[in-house]
Parts: structure tokens; C-alpha cells; sequence
């Protein structure tokens, strides 16, 4: 049974694991600790049709895997495309009668950055538009991870990637990060969500609901990766709070169109307090921090316009 | 600890015991490996610190703080329901929990001789 009730701690987590440990993710992964608990919420009734990735890669090596539920194996960029395939495909077993049709069972598509931003972007947006009932839930470790760190378009202004070099000439990424949010928020979708693994009631409030939502879902998460970020193992947490005390990543809710920052920060903290703790932004000079602290005051000032209220406060630190 | 229900895969010979199409029938196998090999460091949870907040628990990628109902009491006299305990062949030795542990109950400790 996937999870009903409300989470408002973590004591309402479920204590049950239905990831398997002994995967094969690196030491400190932040998109282990996602995957824990998306499985956490969804329980049983749902069927897990992933993109390929770190994650696919690393929880499936032949004969093993980590998952309990259904799971499909894909390509790169067809998890949506997939996804509403096995959603139409409930739908008719159900209509004939094959399967039981009171009994809730969710499609559930997960991809990285590379395998929605990117590659897997027409089929996301298709999946999107035709309005199929299926969670996609986004680990955004803000590159290709799996096949060593190149960029893609989520990946960060400023952040050394093995294609994006810094030398003399190249300092790094050089174009912004892809909106993706506006993106799912085009094709009007019910539910659309932002969350990190460092705010855990939130993030898995945000699973529930976008799980128990009738039609498309998406829920983009933040997810440190140690080597492609250059941070020590023990820091994913610590990296991923201050993405949110900085600004650079907004904890935002759109249900039906209507947007709600769900974890407010009065004080927002500098962004080199964010940016210092990676190896990958360690080129950057003060003048280049501080054009990314301006890049996100304005992402700021934007939010907080679209949602009415002051909801990230001004820089105190 | 937690004996957990998780399948085990067969003895695959050749390829004629490979299922059809590759599938893989053996949910949650991979609780068949042992990680410890990847650990430099291991954290070792002081039961008499430890604040039973959870936090540890929830931040593990590898699933390797398990949460017993076993009760115990401190030397100062609290009685906590639940103890933390670190399974040791799943942990990787990150040390995101003695990171995030608000009250320093983790200890990261060397795996040496
Ligand atoms: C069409 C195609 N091109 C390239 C690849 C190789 N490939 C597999 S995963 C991957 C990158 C995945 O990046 P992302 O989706 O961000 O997931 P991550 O590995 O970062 O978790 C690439 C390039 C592929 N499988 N298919
Ligand atoms: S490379 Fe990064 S995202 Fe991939 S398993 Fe390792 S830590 Fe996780
Ligand atoms: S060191 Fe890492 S893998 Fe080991 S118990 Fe702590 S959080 Fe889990
Ligand atoms: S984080 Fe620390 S205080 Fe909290 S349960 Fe774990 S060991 Fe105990
Ligand atoms: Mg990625």
C-alpha cells in the first residue's frame, strides 16, 4: 500500500525499506537516499519504469537488483514515452477485467537530469500533454553521472564538468541551468514539485502527493553525487541544505497551477557558503560568485513574485 | 539484526538458466552483497549520546541504520523504545550520519588492525 497519511515528521517515514541495500551507488549518494524513500512511500502498488543512469546502472548489475516492485529496464530517453505505455496498458487490462479495478496501481518513471532535461525531454513532454496518470520523479545530480560527469543542461553556471573544462579559456559551465519546472508547468499539469533529500518530511510529503494525484506528476530533486561534485562523502547533506539556505534551490509546490514555497528562508545565506563546499565550483574567483549570487537573487526575486509573498528573505551571511 | 526478506539468487550455470528475456525474478538480490569492503572508516553509535531523533536513519544511502524496538536505558536513567544500530554489510562508511547526528553520538572510527 503506498502511504495515505500525511507526513509531517519523521516519525510518519515508514520504517519498512523497500530499496534493497547492496547496491552498487557510490559512498554518499544523494540519489540512494531518494530512491529509499520514494520506495518508502509508494509501497507496493506501483510499477518503477526507469531511464537509464547511475541509479538504473547501479541497482540492476545482472542477476541482482535492488527494487521489489515491477521494474522496467529503458533506454535514455524514453522513460515517459514507456511510462505512458505501461498507463494505457493498466487501463485496459483493468477494462477487461484482468485486473482487479478498484486496486490503485501507479506508474512511477524515474530519471536523471540527462534522461529528462535532455535526451528524454520530447517523451517527458508528450507523456505530459496527453495527460497520462504517471509520477516522474527527476534526480537532478546536474550532469551525466553515469558515463563521468559530462555536462547536460541542468548543470549549474560555473561548475567544472569533464566537458565543460576549466583552463585558460574555459571557466567551466558558461549557460544557465535549464528551468524544467516551467517546462512541466506549460503543459498544466495537476502537480508539479521541487525537493531535497536534506528536507525529508518535505521531500516525501511531496512523493505522497504526487503519487495520490490523479494524472501527471513531477517532482525534481536535487541530488548531490560525491565524485561529480567533488565533495567529500560525509557532506551530501550538508551540500544539499545550503542549496536551500542560499536561495539556489526553492522548495516550491504548483498544484493546479497554484504555487507555494513550502520551506520558507527568512535569511538567506551567501552563495559561496553553497559553492565553496564543492570541488567542482573551487576555480571560481569572488567576482565570479558573485555574478551567481546575482543570477540567484533574481531567481529569487522571481519566485517570490510568482508566489505573492516574501517567502526567501534577503542575503544575511 | 533485521533479517530481512529479500531473494536469493540461484546458481546460474549457463545461460540456459537465465530467465527469458533477461528478466530478473530475484527482487531485492542485491541484499545478497556485502559492502563492508568499501569502508575506510566505520561509525559506531554511542547508544548512551544518542538522542533516538531518527535523522541517522534517514539520511543512510545505504540503508545500513537499522531502527530495533529494543528498548534500553541510559546510565542517567532514560528509557528509549527504539536503539540504533549500524548493519556493518551493508555500510559504506560515508559518515553522512556522524555528519547529520545533532547530538555527535557517531563516531567515525578506522578499519584498521
Ligand atoms: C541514446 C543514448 N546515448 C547515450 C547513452 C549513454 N548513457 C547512458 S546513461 C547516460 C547519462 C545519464 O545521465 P543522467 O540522466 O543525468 O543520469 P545520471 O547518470 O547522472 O544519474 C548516458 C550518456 C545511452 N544509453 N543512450
Ligand atoms: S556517480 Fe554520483 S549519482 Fe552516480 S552513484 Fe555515484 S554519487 Fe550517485
Ligand atoms: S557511514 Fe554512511 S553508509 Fe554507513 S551507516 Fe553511516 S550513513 Fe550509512
Ligand atoms: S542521528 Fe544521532 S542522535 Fe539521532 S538517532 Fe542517530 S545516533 Fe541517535
Ligand atoms: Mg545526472
Amino acid at each position: 500500500m503506498a502511504l495515505t497519511r500525511p507526513v509531517r515528521t519523521v516519525w510518519d517515514i515508514p520504517r519498512e525499506e523497500r530499496f534493497a541495500p547492496g547496491h552498487a551507488m557510490c559512498q554518499g549518494c544523494g540519489a540512494a537516499i531518494i530512491m529509499r524513500h520514494l520506495m518508502k512511500v509508494v509501497g507496493k502498488d506501483a510499477i518503477i519504469v526507469m531511464a537509464t543512469g547511475c541509479v538504473e546502472v547501479t541497482t540492476t548489475l545482472f542477476p541482482r537488483t535492488s527494487w521489489l516492485n515491477p521494474w522496467l529496464h529503458l533506454a535514455f530517453e524514453n522513460a515517459g514515452a514507456a511510462a505512458s505505455g505501461v498507463e494505457a496498458a493498466l487501463k485496459v487490462l483493468r477494462r477487461k477485467g484482468v485486473i482487479d479495478g478498484s486496486r490503485r496501481v501507479k506508474v512511477v518513471a524515474i530519471a536523471g537530469d540527462g534522461g529528462s532535461f535532455d535526451i528524454g525531454l520530447q517523451s517527458l513532454s508528450g507523456m505530459l500533454e496527453r495527460g497520462h496518470d504517471v509520477m516522474f520523479v527527476v534526480y537532478d545530480n546536474e550532469a551525466y553521472m553515469n558515463t563521468g560527469i559530462q555536462r547536460s543542461s541542468a548543470t549549474p553556471y560555473g561548475a567544472w564538468t569533464t566537458t565543460t573544462p576549466v583552463g585558460k579559456r574555459w571557466r567551466g559551465e558558461w549557460r544557465p541551468k535549464k528551468d524544467i519546472i516551467g517546462i512541466a508547468l506549460a503543459h498544466r499539469i495537476p502537480y508539479v514539485a521541487t525537493a531535497n533529500p536534506a528536507y525529508p518530511t518535505d521531500m516525501v510529503e511531496k512523493f505522497r502527493r504526487a503519487f495520490e494525484i490523479e494524472g501527471p506528476s513531477l517532482v525534481h530533486v536535487l541530488s548531490p553525487c560525491t565524485p561529480g561534485w567533488r565533495i567529500p562523502t560525509e557532506k551530501t547533506i550538508e551540500v544539499a541544505r545550503l542549496a536551500v539556505q542560499t536561495g539556489v534551490w526553492v522548495l516550491l509546490e504548483v498544484v493546479n497551477g497554484r504555487p507555494r514555497v513550502t520551506v520558507k528562508v527568512p535569511r538567506r545565506k551567501h552563495v559561496r557558503h553553497y559553492l565553496r563546499l564543492q570541488g567542482r565550483f573551487r576555480h571560481l574567483t569572488d567576482e565570479e560568485i558573485e555574478r551567481i549570487q546575482k543570477m540567484v537573487d533574481q531567481y529569487v526575486e522571481e519566485i517570490n513574485r510568482w508566489v505573492g509573498e516574501q517567502a526567501i528573505g534577503p542575503v544575511a551571511e | 539484526m533485521e533479517q530481512l526478506r529479500y531473494s536469493r539468487v540461484p546458481e546460474l550455470r549457463g545461460w540456459r538458466d537465465v530467465p527469458i528475456a533477461g528478466i530478473v525474478p530475484w527482487p531485492g538480490s542485491t541484499a545478497e552483497n556485502r559492502m563492508h569492503a568499501w569502508r575506510t572508516f566505520r561509525p559506531v553509535i554511542d547508544p548512551e549520546k544518542c538522542v533516538r531523533c531518527r535523522l541517522c536513519w534517514v539520511y543512510c544511502p545505504d540503508g545500513a541504520i537499522v531502527e530495533l524496538d529494543k528498548p534500553y536505558t541510559t546510565r542517567s536513567g532514560r528509557t528509549y523504545k527504539v536503539t540504533y544500530e549500524v548493519n556493518y554489510d551493508y555500510c559504506k562508511g560515508c559518515g553522512i550520519c556522524a555528519n547529520e547526528c545533532p547530538v555527535k553520538a557517531i563516531r567515525m572510527v578506522p578499519e584498521v588492525r
